[in-house]
């Protein structure tokens, strides 16, 4: 068994009103027979986080174009992306991209 | 003798007078930037090379002694700015203070492009345009601002809309790019341009309290592609003019673009390849982040490109080139009633709902008077107070209204693209969640009750 993971989420760029603009989230992912990834945590904000329109959030089994998703401070695509085992007191940030000047 | 030495005198007193007016009118045209004088361009056309400083002057000297002082830009730092020519895509938040500092700082040429012209909303941000300016291109009100700031920088107003067809002519032309533009489709366009060109591109946004900054396409890093290989869906973007901006923001994200180009312009290269500079000003906090590096598979910068040439990028994005909104359709015409036929309801004081369906931030802007407010998030999210009072105010319609008929529930917002969502849901609510009610929604909102009913109405 794996042991619970504790998490620091943060949504920013807007995709903290899906969240019901609450930006930062201190949670505790339940024990688990195999380690936590990040394909496992979006269904689990999903079901537990996300409020409305999962659509504006995800696609398929992944985050939604225009949405970038940092672990520890670096692009989620130097970690391993959805297959990234996550670890005890992880920092996983969602940002939505801004296009506003 | 002494009469004719009087008027020798006076002859020459008077001659000594025009001297001085000719030397005066000579040195104003002289410092009107060496008698150059604005003109607006409508179209892309070749420009001549930029030569740049081959020594600085006496008054080079003085005008950038305070950063000349610094090893990191030095005299040699100051010439390479003077060779640089930098493309402001967009003279807005960001544009401004970005056109700003760049000639302070002794930019060889600026060219400054946008397709719009200065509104009243625009004044609370985009700092180089005043009240006078009004109705104005924005390019040349920015570049009127900036040539007087400093009259040696070369200033080229664009006011056009860059499109595939002139976007890679252009940007050819210049050294550096700056994205400051307000639109997906147009940020799409100026990276590919870029990437086509070899031009390395300062790119920032800036929304509601939040901006961004990236450098792409600069020595071997990521292009905009790399990061973003597909556009995001177009119900999921926000504008400035929906989201709202506090103008400090993009003043702050232009700022940073500025310096971003300054460090790439005099040689001292940017740190921001590979890098996200976000800036959170709620609780101003910055964070730099670690991007990927360049994608092998990107289709513009990577091994096999599919993207070869510039593309329709309003196509490619599903949305238009502009910070303007998209207007919705939705809903059948039975399902919608103008402005003009809502006011005849109100003259003729038959009983209804008026729904107003906006956030409480913009209700507090302005409003009709009667309306109730229920946000289109509340709605959606069935909150379960506001069903109640809906149906409270459903059911007192009720008792004031003689037989059978549905009470009826007009819905509002500020253009009419909310209010058609919320007929929608209110349909499905209809019947079930709240008594059975005939919704209608009221189209163009806000801003057409404006326009042809109350022009004392406030738009914002």
């Amino acid at each position: 068994m794996a042991a619970p993971v504790a998490l620091h989420l943060e949504f920013g760029g807007g995709a903290e009103l899906l969240f019901s603009g609450q930006k930062e989230h201190h949670v505790t992912l339940p024990s688990q027979s195999e380690p936590w990834d990040m394909k496992q945590l979006l269904v689990w904000i999903q079901r537990n986080l996300l409020k409305e329109r999962p659509e504006l959030f995800v696609q398929g089994d992944s985050v939604r174009p225009g949405i970038l998703v940092l672990i520890n401070d670096a692009d989620w695509e130097l970690m391993g992306k959805l297959d990234y085992q996550l670890q005890d007191k992880d920092n996983v940030v969602f940002i939505s991209t801004l296009h506003g000047g | 003798m002494a009469q004719e030495v009087c008027s020798l005198k006076a002859q020459l007193e008077e001659r000594e007078k025009e001297i001085s007016a000719l030397k005066n009118k000579l040195a104003q045209l002289e410092k009107k930037g060496h008698g150059s004088e604005l003109k607006l361009q409508n179209k892309v056309e070749p420009l001549s090379p930029l030569s740049g400083k081959p020594a600085l002057s006496n008054q080079d000297i003085m005008r950038y002694s305070r950063q000349l002082l610094l090893p990191e830009l030095g005299v040699k730092g100051q010439l390479n700015l003077s060779k640089t020519s930098v493309l402001v895509v967009g003279c807005g938040g960001l544009g401004c203070p970005l056109a700003q500092y760049l000639a302070a700082a002794g930019i060889g040429r600026l060219g400054l492009l946008d397709y719009d012209e200065v509104e009243l909303s625009n004044l609370h941000r985009q700092v180089l345009h005043g009240e006078e300016n009004q109705g104005q291109a924005k390019a040349l009100s920015a570049a009127e601002s900036v040539q007087r700031l400093n009259s040696t920088v070369e200033c080229i107003p664009y006011h056009l809309q860059l499109t595939p067809e002139n976007a890679l002519q252009l940007i050819q032309q210049y050294d550096i790019v700056a994205d400051c533009s307000d639109n997906v489709p147009t940020r799409y366009l100026v990276n590919d341009a870029c990437v086509l060109s070899g031009t390395p591109l300062v790119s920032a946004s800036a929304l509601r309290m939040e901006g961004q900054l990236t450098v792409y396409n600069y020595k071997g890093g990521p292009c905009y592609r790399c990061l973003y290989p597909v556009p995001p869906p177009p119900e999921t973007v926000t504008n400035c003019s929906d989201g709202g901006v506090l103008g400090v923001v993009p003043g702050l994200m232009g700022c940073f673009q500025a310096l971003e180009v300054i460090k790439i312009a005099s040689g001292q290269g940017s740190s921001c390849s590979q890098q996200l500079l976000m800036l959170d000003a709620q609780d101003l906090r910055f964070r730099s982040i670690r991007l990927r590096p360049k994608q092998a598979g990107c289709a513009v910068c990577g091994e096999n490109p599919s993207v070869t040439r510039l593309i329709d990028y309003e196509a490619f994005c599903g949305s238009a080139a502009a910070d303007k909104c998209r207007k919705l359709h939705l809903l059948s015409n039975n399902q919608r009633i103008t402005v003009q036929e809502y006011k005849s309801i109100v003259d003729n004081s038959s009983p209804h709902i008026l729904l107003d369906v906006r956030p409480l931030v913009e209700v507090e802007i302005c409003n009709l008077p009667f309306s109730l407010n229920i946000p289109l998030s509340s709605l959606e999210d069935r909150r379960s107070e506001d069903i109640q009072l809906l149906q409270e105010r459903v059911s007192q319609l009720k008792q004031q209204m003689a037989g059978d008929s549905q009470p009826a529930v007009y819905v509002l917002c500020k253009q009419g693209n909310d209010s058609q969502k919320a007929v929608q849901v209110l349909e499905k609510m209809s019947g079930s969640e709240v008594d059975s009610i005939a919704v209608k929604d009221i189209c163009g909102g806000l801003v057409a009750w404006a326009m042809k009913i109350d022009p004392t109405f406030p738009q914002y």
